[in-house]
């Protein structure tokens, strides 16, 4: 009758201390925290770049840093007296990347439908696996194989066939051919962007609906049909998402780009010959750097930064308004 | 089967072609339909065959100088002297990644933790949005904005080339991968269990840390062993941060630090056989680090799915 409430061990029933009463919110705090150094790290490397830039920046103008062709780098430590025109990067940066699109997207895509269309089910598990495996290579060891393999058993010889033909009088596709030229970063470019493209593919075709192939198989049209008149135009933001994030890749490559590409600031117009782009400046470049030269290296830093954020900013809008849960990139 | 249109004995039956019967289109369209077939298996041999030739070149070349010596000694002071090995860079690679496991990990299944918290929120959309647009930073902007940040002495914090600075740029290049792909898995435990533990009067710090994190573990494991894998085959941001070092560097702070790639960098853009054998070795080292953590990884998520 009059017995009290029951009493936990503690005795205070279920009242907890303040101490415990405190946790949660602190709790919250720290996952707040830990959520926004995310935001606070990328704010932080651009901010901190952008400042240390800026002299270069200011010294150019930023249009007549981005167009400017000449490229001499100073040594002085406190100013600016080099001149810094980041034009033939940039050019050879667009143009690697683009090429390797071109040849990435439509293997890519190739590779998602055999794999979710026509692959036995025993072989789509280690298919998927094995493209996936692309993306775990070491840049640097797909930099050293392009190197002492690819470029002299297979681009440079490639390249040589399809310069001997009409279209070598074209000057884009003219001789000689060099072994360290655009055309082979583009080679790598393409190997190394595959799986992320391929990766997104595979996703969105999944997503078309069944019922639509089925129907489309009713009406008696064949596997091709289905595929290059269902899934494909179905897909078709995601693939162009795909081809976003891929590019944006392709834009940031490094060591493959530094070792492949030549370093000449010629802006020469046949992609078989050396040209140079803005990661492979700063790889190549860096440990020599004077001071001043830093400042021109993070000043083509925060132009690629600008480049790929744009890049990637509009791939994840499209990827993610194609409602898709692509894992943050985990395997890819 | 092979007469045009349609064959007369089914014609004359019920004035209709019979559906085992192909007009020359539709025969057509199963001949497309079977190139494109082909076509499409060859895109697949597009991609598996460079795989191939890569794997293949990096053990063929890289098996015969890799050893026990190549594991255990540092390189000789020139490029053309045989022998030696890589100590320093596998110390410093490992260093390197395993401080940035530590930096990148916890911050990062916390961020994981709080986007979980809030599926719909407004700040957790912004935060997950830009979570994925950092995948795509490239690394070597991460290792030029560290050495801003780090290394530099005038406005950054001046500590100089060496394994912190190298850290720092793998955790940030980690840590993106590490939120959303701990964020999936954390989805995935089911809302009973939380509830549960809800309703038996736990705290939400309790719940997070024992039970939601614990179901979570296997699938958490992997995505970070697949993040740390990818922060142990990046070379670019160490070129600004590490810059490289022969011998073995056990501090902190205050001495260039070695790595895998950089050594590998430095060997085989010189032309001496030796650096070139060692540079093989070293590729190969990565490959067994890289592709090993990878095969791991995908061992332990295909045993247990929640």
């Amino acid at each position: 009758m009059s017995t009290p409430t029951t009493q936990a061990p503690g005795g205070r029933g279920l009242q907890g201390s303040v101490r415990q009463r405190r946790a949660d919110p602190l709790f919250r705090v720290v996952l707040a925290v830990a959520a926004s150094s995310v935001l606070l790290l990328l704010a932080a490397m651009i901010i901190r770049t952008s400042i240390e830039a800026w002299p270069v920046f200011a010294k150019e103008g930023i249009w007549g840093f981005l167009t400017g062709t000449e490229w001499s780098v100073g040594t002085s430590r406190s100013e600016v007296t080099g001149s810094y025109g980041a034009w033939p990067f940039i050019y050879g940066t667009l143009l690697i990347s683009l090429i390797a699109i071109v040849f990435a997207v439509p293997l890519s895509i190739g590779i998602a439908l055999f794999t979710n269309e026509l692959a036995p089910n025993w072989i789509r598990r280690p298919l998927t696996s094995a493209v996936d495996t692309l993306a775990m290579v070491p840049s640097i060891v797909y930099a050293f194989v392009g190197m002492y393999f690819f470029r002299i058993e297979v681009w440079a010889p490639v390249g040589q066939r399809i310069a001997d033909t009409p279209l070598g009088e074209v000057p884009f596709f003219s001789g000689p051919v060099l072994l360290s030229s655009y055309w082979s970063a583009a080679n790598i470019l393409a190997i190394m962007i595959l799986p992320i493209i391929t990766a997104i593919c595979r996703d969105v075709f999944a997503q078309v609906p069944a019922d639509e192939k089925n129907a489309a198989y009713a009406m008696g049209a064949t596997r091709w049909e289905v595929m290059s008149k269902i899934i494909v135009p179905h897909s078709f933001s995601g693939i162009v998402g795909g081809t976003m994030l891929g590019l944006g890749r392709a834009l940031g490559e490094t060591l493959a780009v530094a070792v492949l590409i030549g370093s000449t600031r010629d802006m020469t117009s046949s992609v078989f010959q050396p040209g140079d782009a803005m990661t492979a400046l700063i790889a190549n470049t860096f440990q020599d750097a004077h001071p001043e030269a830093i400042w021109a290296l993070l000043a083509i830093g925060v132009t690629l930064f600008f480049i790929t954020m744009a890049v990637n900013i509009v791939a994840r809008l499209i990827v993610a308004r194609v409602n898709l849960r692509v894992g943050g990139g985990a395997t890819v | 089967m092979s007469t045009p249109t349609s064959t007369p004995t089914a014609a004359t039956h019920e004035n209709r072609p019979s559906l085992l019967v192909t007009s020359p289109n539709g025969r057509r369209r199963a001949r497309i339909s079977q190139l494109m077939t082909g076509v499409l298996l060859l895109t697949v041999l597009a991609a598996l065959v460079p795989l191939a030739i890569l794997l293949w070149q990096v053990i063929s070349n890289g098996w015969g100088p890799f050893s026990w010596e190549f594991l255990t000694t540092v390189e000789p002071l020139s490029y053309r002297d045989t022998g030696g090995g890589y100590l320093a860079g596998i110390v410093g690679t490992l260093y390197m990644t395993g401080v940035a496991a530590l930096i990148s990990v916890p911050l990062g299944l916390a961020a994981a933790v709080y986007l979980n918290e809030r599926p719909k929120g407004r700040y957790a959309s912004v935060v997950r949005f830009f979570t994925d647009v950092m995948t795509g930073v490239p690394s070597v902007f991460v290792g030029l904005a560290v050495y801003a940040l780090l290394v530099s002495g005038s406005g950054g914090l001046g500590l100089g080339f060496g394994t912190l600075a190298g850290a720092a740029s793998l955790a940030i290049i980690m840590l993106p991968i590490v939120v959303r792909s701990s964020e999936e898995m954390l989805r995935l435990v089911p809302a009973d269990l939380k509830q549960a533990a809800f309703g038996l009067g736990a705290r939400q710090w309790q719940t997070t840390l024992k039970v939601t994190l614990p179901a979570a573990a296997p699938g958490l494991t992997t995505g970070v062993i697949l993040a740390v894998a990818r922060g142990a085959g990046e070379t670019a941001p160490l070129i600004l941060t590490a810059l490289g070092a022969r011998e073995v560097v056990l501090r902190l702070t205050g001495a260039p630090q070695a790595d895998i790639g950089l050594l590998m960098l430095d060997g085989f853009r010189q032309p001496f056989e030796g650096g070139i054998q060692r540079a093989w070795a070293g590729g190969f080292t990565l490959i067994l680090i890289t592709l090993g953590l990878s095969i791991i990884a995908r061992a332990l998520a295909r045993r247990s799915q929640i």
